[in-house]
């Protein structure tokens, strides 16, 4: 493990803690979960009375009152073992919880952050449409005032959680023509009951009965997915959905600016889950290449193996500068924008590269489920796809290069 | 009820041990140092012994300052307090550590004391037992089963094909078997609690006991295995290679 400036002793506790929670309790169902498409609610569970589900949260809201530096270290080491376990922590603590803490009053934080910080249910956020992906200004879904309520209609695809969770911060439209395109958007928080009601009384957490859900929002389809097969992610659909004001978060109409924050930090999050994936690949080649025999020598003798394992760890190391950095300045307050979708894009690509480097350093067996490198393979691509593409990581980047310069 | 856990700070399992230039030490550089896992068995039951008799946990350890870690680690899990005996180095003798642990421990009328069976870097089993006959006070080694009630207890340990139930009176001294119980997770809270908590550094002046390390050597490199083959056809194989090449059967 890399000494890098942003540790404390406390921190490598968290770490010890994390991995060897993962390695104990992931890794031995992580192939089967993976298979089956199934959500690790046992795992989900045992995050929660760790502390994973709420890390960085008051302990007056249930949190566990730790530094964000500390969150990204779990979101890393779920990763080094299992991708789907940590877009489950991941998606469910910045996209589900974290607008509620920032932008929600007194009285939404204390109805919803303690269920979601102890993992008694999990949360969610819907931004994409299908006419709203990477253009995610184009929502459509539209919110109409009705006086005392919101009358909500409209379509949020590829959902975190959209099944198996109860709380989610949705964004809609409030104002048919605004002044500026991707003016006159707000959030809301809705809510709806599990798919999961049988596993979910039976593992005693991922429903609350108490819990007032709101009418008309239900959960599509489970998607088919290549990676991440162990999370859930589907359609959630808004029909006539009855809203009622005290659920609008944060100011009407800042909506848009209210997300784009979400995802700057959610976006670190996503660079952790890459980074600690192409660890994990770094580490099961490390150990398959010292042992395979070839031409009666191990296939890490050969100086090709070597200098692929030494370029995935380069680029990891660099990965892992940019991730902790971009976490560092969020932590402390910085600008971190720019950072943010650099360490999103670094090491989402660089996990690419490292992930199918190693099933190659496999060879046919890393084509097998045999070898957890062809899940990892797998896990990766989504990394430069979700909360925000590779590409949309470079309008960022380069909107902030130029924007002293005239480019007209 | 007042219980003290005594826990050492010991190499990961999983690292790969290296001999340092000296041919008498581990090479500790880039060594990952954990709480010794039956030291671990030795806390949980201590806290659940508190969990449900009320009273108080305190670790003891006797180290070097890097200790404070595994100290933490413990206050971590959920004990109330630490103790580190701050040595320049922990003695091999494991009377010498056995002594300066009964001296501290002598100091703090414990109703319980318990340690791990043993420490997996020496393989010693022998700290506990002796720190019981030094303070005079009853001792069953090895436990896999404990029961308090009141001032009496009640202690199970695997025997050559046989459970062994002991009962004694407390204040007593026992050491956990793997099996005891299932060790918990620090839990992020318990982290976040354990910066907080009292651990106390007392130096402490050791003599280097009876005992000397004269050379440590690695273990001869197991030789890789073999599959003869699978399912009911592979047996006769099998039978051949454990007969005729390890010649076990
Ligand atoms: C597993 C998974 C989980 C997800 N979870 C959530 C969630 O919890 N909540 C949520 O709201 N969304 C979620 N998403 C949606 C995700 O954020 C979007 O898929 C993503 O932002 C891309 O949008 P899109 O799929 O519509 O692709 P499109 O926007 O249609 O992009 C298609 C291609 O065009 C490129 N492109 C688009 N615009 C430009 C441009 N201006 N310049 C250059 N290239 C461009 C893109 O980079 C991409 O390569 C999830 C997606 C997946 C796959």
């Amino acid at each position: 493990m890399s000494e890098l400036p942003y540790f404390t002793a406390e921190h490598q506790q968290v770490r010890d803690l994390v991995r060897d929670f993962a390695e104990s309790e992931i890794k031995p169902v992580a192939r089967e979960l993976d298979l089956q498409s199934k959500f690790p609610w046992e795992n989900v569970r045992k995050m929660g009375e760790l502390g994973l589900l709420g890390s960085t949260w008051s302990v007056e809201l249930g949190g566990a009152g730790m530094d964000y530096i500390s969150y990204i270290i779990i979101v890393e080491e779920l990763a080094r073992v299992d991708a789907s376990h940590s877009i489950t922590c991941s998606a469910h603590t910045t996209l589900g919880t974290s607008p509620i803490v920032q932008f929600g009053n007194e009285e939404q934080q204390q109805r919803y952050v303690p269920l979601l910080a102890s993992g008694k249910v999990l949360g969610g956020f819907g931004l994409t449409e299908p006419g709203a992906g990477s253009d995610a200004g184009g929502t459509e879904t539209f919110a109409e005032d009705k006086g005392d309520h919101f009358l909500i209609n409209g379509s949020k695809i590829f959902i975190t959680h959209a099944g198996v969770g109860e709380i989610f911060v949705i964004t809609a439209r409030t104002e048919r023509k605004p002044a500026k395109r991707t003016g006159g958007i707000s959030s809301f928080i809705v809510t709806k009951d599990t798919t999961d009601l049988a596993e979910a009384e039976a593992v005693g957490v991922g429903h609350d009965p108490d819990l007032v859900k709101t009418p008309g929002v239900t959960a599509g389809k489970k998607e088919d997915k290549m990676g991440w097969r162990a999370s859930d992610t589907r359609e959630l659909v808004l029909e006539d959905a009855v809203v009622p004001k005290e659920n609008v978060l944060g100011e009407p109409g800042k909506g848009f600016i209210n997300f784009l924050k979400t995802l700057d930090s959610g976006r670190i999050g996503v660079g952790a889950i890459a980074l600690g994936l192409a660890q994990g690949a770094l580490e099961e080649s490390l150990k398959y290449t010292s042992d395979r025999k070839q031409f009666g020598r191990t296939i890490a003798s050969f100086q090709n193996t070597q200098f692929a394992l030494a370029d995935m760890a380069t680029e990891i190391e660099a990965a892992r500068h940019l991730v902790y950095h971009a976490a560092w300045l969020y932590q402390n307050g910085k600008p971190h924008t720019t950072a943010a979708a650099m360490a999103k894009l670094y090491a989402s690509e660089a996990c690419m590269r490292a992930t199918t480097k190693a099933v190659q350093l496999h060879g046919g067996y890393g084509y097998t489920t045999e070898y957890p490198v062809e899940r990892m393979m797998r896990d990766a691509k989504v990394n430069e796809i979700g909360e925000g593409t590779s590409e949309i990581q470079r309008l960022v980047i380069a909107r902030d290069l130029l924007k002293d310069y005239a480019v007209a | 009820m007042k219980i003290g856990v005594c826990i050492k700070r010991v190499p990961d399992t999983e690292t790969r041990i290296k001999i340092g230039a000296d041919g008498k030490s581990i090479d500790e550089s880039g060594v990952k140092f954990v709480l010794n896992p039956f030291d671990e068995y030795a806390v949980e039951e201590a806290l659940k012994l508190k969990e449900q008799a009320g009273g108080e946990v305190v670790v003891v350890c006797l180290g070097t300052e890097a200790s404070q870690e595994t100290i933490r680690t413990a206050l971590a899990m959920g004990a109330d307090s630490g103790v580190l005996l701050k040595a320049s180095a922990v003695p091999l003798d494991p009377l010498v550590v056995a002594r300066a642990l009964a001296a501290e421990l002598e100091q703090g009328a414990f109703d319980m004391i318990l340690f791990g069976k043993l420490a997996i870097d020496d393989y010693g089993q022998a700290v506990g037992t002796m720190v019981a006959e030094l303070l005079g006070l009853p001792s069953v080694s090895a436990i896999t089963r404990l029961e308090v009630t009141d001032n009496t207890a009640t202690a199970q340990r695997e025997v050559e094909g046989a459970l062994e139930v002991v009962e004694f009176s407390l204040p007593a001294v026992v050491t956990a078997e793997k099996g005891l119980n299932e060790p918990r997770y620090p839990a992020l809270r318990g982290i976040m609690l354990a910066k907080k908590k009292p651990l106390e550094i007392k130096e402490v002046d050791l003599d280097q006991g009876g005992m000397e390390v004269v050379e440590l050597t690695l273990p001869p490199e197991r030789k890789a295995g073999r599959i003869v083959g699978e399912g009911p056809d592979a047996v006769p194989a099998l039978v051949d290679a454990l007969r005729n090449e390890a010649k076990v059967v």
